[in-house]
């Protein structure tokens, strides 16, 4: 294929080269002005995020790399301590690794059995799971709330794992069982004949093996979790103790209307982990947002 | 203090008693004799799934229905009356109205900008590095992509310098009067769905270029042999092979337009007639406290999502009939 390519580029002379350099400008300029278009707002934000306030206030960001550079730090301090960003950071984090260790164990359980194990129903316990996939939250917030105010567990971080959970767990049994149902079938077996039992098939030979479909699933419902608003607004309310970043950020855009240089500085701080996790694992924050974009 | 023993105690405690119930649990089930033992493990191996989804999926769904029927404090019937309210009060009818809007615009503009990426960077070198800026966004909450896009279309007096992108762009142009954009209805909806648009067209781009890396070369090599035009390639060719990969990525757009909440919580709080109907029943929930108004629109919300269910359904035994 590479061969023949470069024969026929060898072939093309050199004027109709350059003219279908020139005809592919317009394919260029379209891709660029979409890049362009997709970065710029980022940047905005980033820049106005280090800007003092009184400049964010009167000119736009882009004046930023006209002199006088100024750029100062005093926003993410301001946001960290006196808008509880601090402490929303720690709060979010509480939330979202539990809300992740908590169902992906718990859905490899029943991924196994859905996969390795027979029992009557496994078909049509199945396909419930696929078609809960997609019912809205919308449809169950009033029974559980009510169940978490009679339990004490309405603001709770106990009782947002727990719900997190729950709406996690569709999607992780449906992936979980898919992958590990492709398994090898020789591998148990020869397991069985090994005398091992089930617990050591699931910890010895399950697990380990399953351990890229897992960091993939783990990665997209940690980052749905940390993203989350509603189902914190709904079980956590407003209090500030056990707000994670995204409840503050969106009292903060109530309370500071036009404070653009906070606001800026709070997005982004909620920003850093999820973008460190697209940089740094990116093979595995695709697959795992692809996978999971199915869930309702 | 507190919070790092409550972290502590989390990282090691709770893979701890999963991993603890399940040994547990293998242990009793392979002393009991024989014949039992095969019948009681896969549902001991379920058990911990099954319970979280009937308390927090099945149970509350059926609960939502019930609650529809009944009054603010689900203590007396009151028949059709919830959905009465949703089909004819006036801020639900501009709720229904922009998620109408969201629908169409939201799912053709991701759809058709993932789409266009898609194949216009399958012809450049630098592919990679232009979707990995499109997909950025998907990173990112909706509540900071809501702060992001609240900054670019932020308005100031005429005047004064404005600050919002937007707003100095097209100032550039002469006589241009800087506009307020997401406080006029109903154009200010448009603003909202952009932002979201941001976020999710990435999505949309990656699964419609991995879908046309999949078709075979030769297919349209023959068809440039036999003349046929770049347009003619893509609308006769490429497309109709993409078309069960667009079909996926409309209902998942679908499935989004229909819940989406945070965009609107956060760029308007729901002013301004940008309500939909997640907003409308968070409202009901918590400032009018009338569950019976709540649970009918979360039924709504249910029934709308109902086609895409049954689509997901078949296709899953589609893909389960070919294993």
């Amino acid at each position: 294929m590479a061969a023949i390519e470069l024969r026929r580029a060898a072939a093309v002379p050199v004027a109709p080269r350059l003219e279908r350099r020139l005809g592919r400008l317009p394919l260029h300029l379209v891709i660029v002005v979409i890049c362009a278009l997709w970065l710029l707002p980022s940047v905005g934000l980033l820049v106005s995020s280090f800007r003092p306030p009184q400049l964010v206030a009167t000119t736009g960001w882009w004046t930023a790399f006209h002199p006088p550079f100024e750029f100062t730090l005093q926003n993410y301090r301001q946001v960290l301590s006196t808008y509880n960003m601090g402490t929303s950071f720690v709060n979010s984090l509480l939330i979202a690794v539990p809300a992740t260790v908590i169902p992906l164990l718990i859905a490899a359980y029943a991924a196994y059995a859905f996969a390795w194990m027979r029992f009557p129903g496994r078909q049509g316990l199945f396909l419930v799971v696929v078609g809960l996939l997609v019912v809205p939250l919308q449809t169950t917030f009033i029974p559980v709330l009510h169940l978490f105010v009679q339990l004490g567990l309405a603001g709770t971080f106990l009782g947002i794992w727990l719900a997190h959970t729950g709406y996690g767990l569709p999607l992780a049994i449906y992936l979980l069982r898919n992958f590990i149902g492709e398994l090898p079938k020789d591998m148990f077996e020869s397991a069985l004949i090994d005398g091992a039992g089930h617990w050591t098939m699931f910890f010895r030979l399950v697990l380990p093996t399953s351990v890229a479909a897992l960091a993939s699933l783990a990665i997209f419902q940690f980052l749905w979790v940390w993203n989350d608003l509603l189902v914190a607004l709904i079980y956590l309310g407003g209090q500030p103790s056990v707000a994670p970043v995204t409840v503050t950020i969106s009292n903060l855009t109530n309370s500071l209307g036009q404070g653009w240089q906070l606001l800026t500085a709070a997005a982004f701080i909620s920003m850093a982990l999820p973008l460190a996790v697209f940089f740094g694992l990116q093979r595995y924050f695709a697959s795992g947002l692809l996978a999971g974009s199915v869930k309702g | 203090m507190d919070r790092l023993w409550l972290a502590a105690a989390v990282v090691a405690g709770i893979p701890l008693l999963l991993v603890g119930y399940i040994t547990l649990a293998e242990g009793a089930v392979s002393r009991l004799p024989g014949r039992g033992s095969g019948w009681i493990r896969p549902w001991l191996w379920l058990a911990p799934g099954l319970f979280f989804i009937t308390v927090f999926l099945i149970y509350p769904t059926v609960g939502t229905l019930r609650l529809s029927f009944l009054g603010p404090d689900s203590t007396r019937p009151v028949g059709l009356a919830n959905y009465v309210f949703v089909f004819t009060d006036k801020s639900m009818l501009v709720a229904l109205r922009n998620n109408g809007l969201w629908l169409v615009l939201f799912t053709l503009l991701t759809v058709g900008l993932g789409l266009l990426v898609a194949v216009l960077t399958d012809r450049v070198r630098y592919e990679a590095a232009a979707k990995s800026l499109v997909f950025l966004p998907m990173a990112v909450s909706f509540t900071a992509a809501s702060v992001i896009w609240k900054f670019m279309f932020d308005y100031r007096p005429p005047g004064t310098p404005q600050t919002g992108t937007l707003n100095a762009v097209l100032s550039l142009i002469p006589g241009f009067q800087p506009r307020a954009w997401l406080i006029n209805p109903p154009l200010n909806n448009v603003f909202l769905i952009v932002a979201a648009v941001w976020v999710w067209t990435g999505f949309c781009m990656v699964i419609l270029s991995a879908a046309l890396k999949g078709i075979p070369s030769e297919v349209q090599e023959a068809a440039r042999v036999d003349g046929a035009t770049e347009w003619q390639l893509f609308w006769r060719i490429t497309f109709p092979l993409l078309g069960s990969t667009v079909a996926v990525a409309i209902t998942i757009m679908v499935v989004f337009a229909l819940k989406t909440f945070d965009v609107v919580y956060v760029m308007t709080n729901g002013n301004y007639d940008t309500q939909n109907t997640a907003f409308a029943q968070y409202e009901q929930l918590f400032v009018n406290h009338d569950f019976g108004h709540a649970a009918a629109i979360g039924v709504v919300l249910l029934i709308a999502i109902l086609p895409v269910l049954a689509f997901n359904l078949r296709r899953f035994q589609q893909q389960e009939s070919t294993r």
